[in-house]
């Protein structure tokens, strides 16, 4: 048990320092992790939580840990990989924070992170390419992730709205609605 | 979450000036991390240093730390019901696009030019075709960045 404890700490301790630009830029990184190496997670179960940490309040990728720890080892679990996350953002931002104020605009800063952006950019397209391989499967796959991306580029929907008329979606086309009490 | 921390600490607390936050968000944005993880933790720290980033942080996690906890908590119990399964039937391709557009996103802010699509493309290859671990790509596409484009920043700086 302190052995998986550890573990989920030092997995998204190493999550946390290499995440670079936010948002979804951890999700490469958790794939690879949390999917192919300690294989804690499904495809499907880790888009499942991608889209709960979505609906939720708070980052993303915080809301992410928190859920996987609970999961591999409970309430601890949930403590450890939470605090795993945020462990290298404390540290860095405190102890480089002024160093980093007087060095952000150099080409040299610049110029490295110009790389990083682009190569996120990729490793991002590369997940949403293994997430649909295993999810869409059919034409019913195929529909709603044209009118999600639709909705987000063409009518500003935002995210969180996307991701409910998807489960409304869902309901409607893979549980057959008519035998759903109530719709 | 950016939105509302620059609301609440630049406009209604006053604790930091709007310029000052401009920077907080570039580093936020720069150093690794959950960016509003890094923006609490120098928000925090810059007003009662190390107690204040330690608290701002808490601030920030618990809040949802305890709300996915019980999501946690009561998932499994309803996971295996019909209605749930089709529902997720739907989300997951929801969430291919909602990846994917962060991708596009991404991408518009970080491919100018066709240096930045070669480190794109190869990172791509590196990751979805060898199947190498993000993290040497991400290292690897640091070191290109910086033979890249360092004298084209360094150009960009002379010019201003």
């Amino acid at each position: 048990m302190t052995v998986l404890l550890f573990k989920l700490l030092f997995t998204y301790a190493k999550m946390g320092l290499f995440t670079f630009g936010g948002g979804y830029a951890m999700i490469p990184l958790m794939e690879k992790e949390l999917i192919q190496v300690h294989k804690w997670l499904s495809m499907q179960e880790f888009m499942d939580i991608i889209a709960i940490a979505e609906v939720t309040p708070g980052p993303v990728a915080v809301n992410c840990a928190t859920y996987v720890g609970y999961k591999m080892a409970g309430v601890w679990g949930a403590a450890f990989a939470t605090i795993g996350v945020v462990l290298p953002s404390f540290v860095i931002v405190i102890s480089i924070a002024s160093l980093f104020l007087k060095y952000k605009d150099t080409p040299s800063v610049k110029a490295v992170s110009k790389g990083l952006r682009a190569a996120v950019t990729a490793m991002i397209a590369s997940a949403a390419l293994s997430m649909a391989r295993a999810s869409v499967v059919d034409v019913r796959g195929i529909v709603i992730v044209g009118l999600v991306v639709l909705g987000i580029f063409k009518m500003k929907i935002h995210p969180i709205i996307c991701i409910f008329l998807a489960a409304i979606l869902g309901i409607v086309l893979w549980g057959g609605a008519m035998s759903v009490p109530g719709l | 979450m950016v939105p509302l921390i620059q609301k609440e600490v630049v406009d209604e607390k006053g604790w930091i000036e709007a310029e000052d936050f401009i920077d907080i968000l570039a580093l936020a944005q720069t150093a690794p991390g959950p960016v509003a993880a890094n923006t609490s933790v120098f928000v925090g720290y810059k007003l009662v240093g190390v107690p204040g980033a330690v608290w701002a942080l808490a601030g920030t996690v618990l809040p949802s730390f305890i709300v996915i906890l019980v999501i946690a908590m009561y998932f499994a119990r309803i996971a295996d019901s019909a209605v749930i399964k089709a529902a997720f039937s739907g989300i997951r391709p929801a969430v291919v696009a909602l990846v994917a557009s962060a991708a596009i996103n991404i991408g518009k802010t970080a491919l100018h030019d066709i240096k930045g699509v070669v480190i794109c493309v190869l990172a791509f290859l590196a990751v979805a075709i060898i199947g190498i671990h993000p993290i040497p790509v991400i290292i690897g596409s640091g070191i290109l960045g910086y033979v890249f484009f360092k004298d084209d920043e360094a150009a960009v700086l002379k010019s201003q």
